[in-house]
């Protein structure tokens, strides 16, 4: 017969479970009864007979269990064992909870942690192919990723031969005209072919056609979802409505998928064509755009890479005034948008792992003390008949049931911490990865937890049956299971103590670094007064005010509005404010210098003469500060930062110098007139750069931020002065009002610190009360094993006090040993996360002596309970009890 | 029953299966038929005897009805199958190739002794 007929009929008896018992039953009953008869026709009397033939028969139910083997599947035998588990997980459920709870937190946290991990790396961008889509930028020797002109791109769109297509974007901001309110919208301006490149099909309506970027061209519009949902209600017939923006009227044509982002305009929410050249697109030397491209079939980034540069280098001959130096640089887009958060992401999923081996290692010693106190069970089912392998089989089905139950609920919390995360997420980091928002449990996380869940039962099944195979069952049976007390399991259980006080000093000190790195982070010296400061952005509309002049006006305008409020004490202007970005910057030549087109790349501000002395509070150092008299009508002069003070007139008095662009073209002349302390103008841990500062009345912005010291509450007085500046013009776009101490505290590097060391120090926590109560266990454990010889000890005459210390000594072995290798472990791990800490090294004794002393004090607090109870041993009892 | 001689090691189902040749059997009339048969050298273990039973009708080899016996009894009755008889004809030759082996080996033994 084949084995599937075989199969067949083992399932058919399956459900014909109850028959078949039933059947044997029935059939044995028979085969006694004619046994018994038999007997009787030899001479014995009708009970003689019974029982003689039952004596003969043998174990009934013995050979009803082979019957069933023979026909029953190995799984059945499976389910016993499973229904025994749970008999004994129920018996003891505090030993079970507790365990499912390890479990639970260990596989949900890394499980969760896996999620945003999986997302980032494997999904990270929704667009066809985007393992394709390269992130194209121009390259000097200063800046290895800068912005093309647009003259070099149309350049290298025209000359590349490796991309199937290249487009570029920028960033733009409009004023969008709703009712009788001017809103500023972030928005993009893209070459016709971005979308197509990037892989993005419309929701609704159409894409840019081929041409339509061009200057001159139409005004046309693409809305994000978000802003269709938001500003059209979701209407079918938005597209072909038009829009004010800035006073122009754009036609709506498209509208992007709700899926699609591109983080580096990531708050964008309309697109418009390239169209027209402004002032700076006309020059070669002006860079504001940036490029993505599609790479062509097999066309590596390295080729594609060389490829340009080969074009940048062809430019560079052919233009030798703007384009001298300039290379290409290309990468990823993918790299480009989620490259900074992988080291992080990274960071923490060693974190939830960490975890995860201190719950596994506390619940194996768990398991482990649970397979020493039922030797003896043990002992009595092999003796009974039980064979080794059907024992082996049961503690390892325990094992699996504690393991399939932890992953069930560790998926269940892994849900949960996902949603946490995703709300605790800073906003930035939130808005930036496109990916987070399908961070969810599906088919990776699902598959992830399995193959933690598999691991951990592995673990699990196989400690005890270690532990029973390497003890022989006699001698447990007739030693009663006492006097060896596992000399190899407690070296065991201490070696997995050892390892989770290890781990936890890691945890521990990794969130210990990243604490003090966001404690420096956060008094990092900022050069400036930043307490009372309230700010605001301001956007003028062209139609209404077209020239500088005109943008001019509105500086003593808004200084008078806002001067008026109460508490007020100055009010400036400037073209950007602190602590923001090493951005917007000009490249200098100085004069009377050798110069051989270097790009000497400093930070230029415009700012009104209150700024510096009155509202930021800034030192000078020598010279002036500007004056009202700094404006169109006079020459223009310029006061830059110390760092700039001492790269570019190292040794000499800057005051007098002239500073002027490449050429030295007599208008971009200015003369040095003072020297201040730095002011931090990039983010807290980016190094302070040069920085020349200007007259805001000398070169007005149409953009601008309002900086308003205050004596009394700067929050309570931002919307005071949204309303202020609103009431002079309704076309102008008032927005991200923030006092100055907010924005220092949600700097992105500081919400993305803050963050990693809450989650870091979460972690922290969860492994140093789980390691601790793995010690206490283990001492316990221990202290419950030597109740005899700590009783002949006292009997003896030990003193209390010598049993004390004889406990405290074990535990503070280990502590010392696990505490030991984890601060060698920790420096190692500080090491590999040093490019994520901020004025911190690895080796910061203070946090690792910090970390030491807590576990330490800990560990000493867990082992006392136990070491309590051993001396509080009563010898006579102890020596009777066994 | 001391010394009655072990069965040897797989053939229960063989003799089994010949036993049920002649005509359908219960259980306990295949362990009285190899006793008897056997003038009271085998006896058939009843520890052995079922689950046996349940192998062969596992593999299809014998097939079971419930019916009355003589003294009308109902008991169930194993009958052997199609399949069971080729069963029987390969096991048969398999064995007697032994017994022949197993007769040369003793011989040989014999002759060298």
């Amino acid at each position: 017969m084949n084995a599937m007929g075989r199969w067949w009929r083992k399932v058919k008896l399956l459900f014909g479970r109850e028959t078949f018992a039933v059947d044997l039953d029935e059939e044995m009953a028979f085969h006694r009864e004619q046994m018994a008869k038999e007997l009787e026709g030899e001479g014995m009397t009708p009970e003689q007979a019974r029982v003689a033939a039952m004596r003969q028969f043998g174990n009934t139910t013995r050979m009803r269990e082979r019957s069933h083997e023979v026909v029953g599947f190995r799984a059945e035998t499976v389910a016993q064992d499973m229904r025994f588990a749970v008999r004994q997980l129920r018996k003891n459920p505090g030993f079970a909870v507790t365990a499912i709870l390890m479990l639970a937190l260990g596989i949900g946290t890394s499980t969760a942690i896996f999620g945003f991990v999986d997302a980032a790396m494997l999904e990270p961008l929704p667009y066809t192919q985007p393992n394709r889509v390269v992130d194209v930028a121009a390259s000097t020797p200063v800046f290895p990723r800068g912005n093309l002109s647009r003259a070099d791109f149309e350049d290298w769109q025209r000359m590349n031969k490796t991309l199937s297509s290249l487009d570029a974007y920028t960033g733009a901001g409009y004023l969008l005209r709703i009712g009788s309110v001017s809103q500023p919208v972030p928005a993009g301006r893209v070459s016709d072919g971005f979308f197509g490149t990037l892989g993005v099909r419309m929701e609704l309506g159409r894409d840019f056609r081929p041409g339509e970027d061009k200057p001159g061209g139409p005004k046309i519009a693409i809305l994000s979802y978000g802003t269709w949902l938001k500003r059209f209600g979701g209407r079918r017939d938005g597209i072909g409505q038009t829009v004010s923006l800035s006073g122009d009227p754009y036609a709506i044509v498209g509208v992007l998928p709700q899926n699609f982002s591109f983080a580096p305009r990531a708050n964008a929410e309309l697109w418009v064509p390239l169209g027209d050249k402004g002032e700076c697109e006309n020059r070669r030397s002006c860079h504001n755009l940036f490029a993505v491209g599609r790479l062509r079939d097999g066309v590596t980034v390295e080729m594609a890479q060389a490829d340009m540069k080969r074009v940048a280098a062809q430019l560079a001959i052919q233009y030798p005034g703007s384009n001298q130096d300039q290379g290409a640089e290309l990468q990823l887009l993918s790299e480009l948008i989620i490259g900074h958060a992988r080291p992080i992401l990274l960071m923490l999923l060693a974190g939830a792992g960490l975890l995860l081996v201190i719950a596994c290692a506390n619940v194996a010693s768990l398991l482990l003390v649970r397979s020493e106190s039922r030797r003896r069970e043990v002992a009595v089912r092999g003796a009974l008949g039980a064979t080794p392998v059907r024992l082996v089989r049961q503690f390892m089905t325990e094992g699996l049931l504690l393991a399939v139950a932890g992953c069930g609920a560790g998926v269940l919390t892994a849900g949960g911490m996902i949603a946490l995360l995703k709300a605790l997420m800073p906003q930035l980091m939130a808005q930036g990865p496109p990916f987070l928002r399908d961070v969810g449990i599906h088919v990776h996380t699902l598959l992830f937890a399995g193959a933690v869940a598999l691991v951990a039962s592995g673990l699990l099944a196989l400690t005890p049956v270690l532990r029973l195979a390497l003890k022989d069952i006699h001698t447990a049976l007739s030693e009663g299971g006492r006097t060896a007390a596992g000399r190899f399991w407690r070296r065991l259980g201490a070696n997995l103590v050892v390892v989770e006080l290890t781990v936890a000093v890691v945890l521990l000190a990794g969130a210990g670094l990243l604490g003090k790195s966001l404690y420096r982070l956060l008094h990092v010296q900022m050069g400036f007064d930043t307490t009372h400061v309230a700010t605001l952005q301001v956007m003028s509309p062209d139609k209404v005010y077209p020239k500088p002049e005109d943008w001019a006006r509105l500086y003593p305008v808004i200084k008078s509005r806002l001067m008026s409020l109460p508490g007020v004490q100055a009010v400036a202007f400037t073209s950007d404010l602190p602590v923001q970005c090493n951005c917007d910057t000009d490249w200098i030549r100085i004069e009377g210098r050798p110069f051989h087109g270097e790009h000497n790349e400093v930070l230029q501000r415009d700012v009104s003469p209150e700024y510096l002395p009155t509202v930021l509070k800034a030192r000078l150092i020598e010279g002036r500060m500007f004056t009202d008299m700094d404006d169109m009508k006079h020459p223009q002069v310029t006061v830059i930062n110390e760092t700039m003070a001492k790269k570019y007139f190292p040794g000499e008095d800057p005051l007098g110098r002239r500073i002027g662009n490449g050429k030295l073209d007599p208008k971009s002349m200015r003369e040095v007139v003072g020297v201040i302390a730095d002011i931090r103008e990039g983010a807290p841990d980016d190094d302070p750069w040069p920085a020349e500062y200007f007259s805001i009345y000398h070169g007005p912005d149409d953009n601008f931020a309002v900086a308003v010291r205050t004596a009394g509450d700067e929050e309570a007085l931002l919307p005071e002065m949204v309303k202020a500046v609103r009431v002079i013009d309704a076309n102008l776009g008032v927005y991200g009002e923030v006092t100055m101490a907010q924005q220092i505290d949600n700097s992105a590097t500081a919400m993305i610190h803050r963050f990693m060391t809450m989650l870091l120090g979460a972690f922290a926590v969860m492994a140093l009360v789980l390691s601790v109560v793995g010690l206490c266990g283990v001492v316990a454990y221990s202290v419950s094993q030597r109740t005899r010889e700590i009783g002949v000890r006292m009997a003896l005459g030990a003193q209390r006090s010598a049993v004390h210390r004889l406990i405290l000594k074990e535990a503070g072995l280990l502590a010392g040993i696990g505490i030991a290798l984890g601060l060698g472990c920790a420096v190692g791990a500080g090491t590999m996360m040093k490019s994520m800490l901020f004025g911190v090294r690895a080796w910061d004794l203070s946090t690792l002596a910090g970390v030491a002393a807590v576990l330490g004090g800990f560990a000493l607090l867990a082992s006392f309970i136990p070491a309590r109870r051993a001396a509080r041993v009563n010898p006579v009892e102890a020596l009777r009890a066994e | 029953m001391a010394n009655k001689p072990e069965l040897m090691p797989g053939t229960l189902d063989m003799l089994i299966l010949q036993t049920l040749k002649r005509a359908p059997l219960h259980g306990y009339g295949i362990a009285q038929s190899i006793r008897r048969v056997s003038d009271e050298v085998l006896t058939v273990e009843e520890g052995s005897l079922y689950p046996a039973l349940q192998r062969l009708l596992l593999q299809g080899w014998v097939k079971a009805e419930w019916k009355m016996t003589e003294t009308n009894r109902r008991a169930r009755f194993y009958t052997l199958t199609a399949a069971g008889k080729k069963q029987l004809g390969i096991e048969l030759t398999k064995f007697e190739q032994m017994v022949a082996a197993i007769g040369r080996v003793l011989r040989a033994a014999e002759e060298a002794g």
